[in-house]
């Protein structure tokens, strides 16, 4: 298997969206090209970390302005 | 290596039963699946729009639309997928409004060979977190998606982040399966290549290449 063959697959290796032979193909590949293994690790934790920190937080004081707008707002609806 | 699994999103009875009683005109069941998704919309909204007062509007009028709506819920999709079509449709909405453009889609600058393949290789060791404190990490963060053109970061965001399957995330940006497929590998590989400027290993205070 080629590196750019490696990459078409890097999805759905990531997500486990893979047959079993597939899967064992790519990991021959990865267990002795250190350049892929690198690029498959590193995309991985790019994923995780967006997981794990989240940009643009909800501050808890605008979160609760929020939800009162939203249920009073709503209760006008039912009403109407 | 282990696979990436998702987190959210999955329907449970419970939440079909606020579903049911919000549509009777229950607000205080409505009320619960706003504060169960009221973050990932934000977050949604402000990645969209990228403005604050925006993703404020945004998540009011979403949720509203979505009670206004309930009738029209099927249940044949999850309720969180079918809010955040909603979210999304509002935000682009709420986009072109301010940019006074008709042209502001999905589809912007997505002609770009970056990431398709992989220039700079290095480990992340230390990990990102251990080298950086968390609101320095953030801001390395936001600053890295904000970078992406909008059609690989919205695809990004709601596969890899709000955790909607690749079907989910066709459906509510209006792509083909394949489209949000490549997007996603490229969304990927682009963070990846320019996540590692910041967390390259560097050995004897020499930045490896």
């Amino acid at each position: 298997m080629k590196c750019s063959e490696f990459f078409k697959e890097l999805n759905q290796y990531l997500d486990g969206d893979i047959d079993a032979d597939t899967k064992m193909e790519l990991e021959e590949h990865l267990h002795w090209c250190k350049d892929c293994y690198v690029v498959c690790n590193t995309t991985k934790q790019t994923i995780e970390i967006y997981r794990h920190n989240e940009v643009y937080a909800l501050p808890e004081d605008l979160r609760s302005r929020l939800h009162n707008a939203i249920v009073s707002k709503c209760k006008a609806h039912s009403k109407s | 290596m282990a696979t990436i699994q998702s987190k959210i999103g999955e329907d449970t009875g419970e939440e079909l039963e606020l579903v049911t009683a919000a549509r009777k005109g229950d607000v205080e069941a409505f009320g619960k699946l706003v504060s169960k998704y009221d973050r990932n919309v934000f977050r949604i909204a402000n990645h969209i729009t990228q403005n604050r007062e925006d993703a404020e509007d945004v998540v009011q009028d979403a949720f509203l639309k979505a009670y206004k709506n309930l009738d029209r819920f099927q249940g044949n999709s999850k309720f969180y997928t079918w809010l955040v079509r909603i979210a999304v449709n509002e935000a682009l909405m709420r986009l072109r409004k301010r940019r006074n453009a008709k042209t502001v889609s999905m589809d912007e600058d997505v002609e770009t060979d970056e990431g398709s393949m992989p220039r700079e290789i290095a480990d992340w060791t230390p990990n990102p977190e251990q080298q950086y404190g968390s609101a320095e990490l953030n801001e390395i963060l936001t600053k890295t998606i904000n970078g992406l053109s909008p059609g690989f970061k919205t695809v990004f965001l709601l596969r890899d982040v709000e955790g909607l399957s690749t079907e989910e995330t066709a459906d509510a940006l209006g792509l083909s399966i394949p489209a949000v497929k490549s997007r996603l590998l490229r969304a990927r590989l682009q963070l990846r290549e320019r996540l590692n400027r910041y967390f390259k290993s560097k050995k004897n205070g020499d930045q490896q290449q």
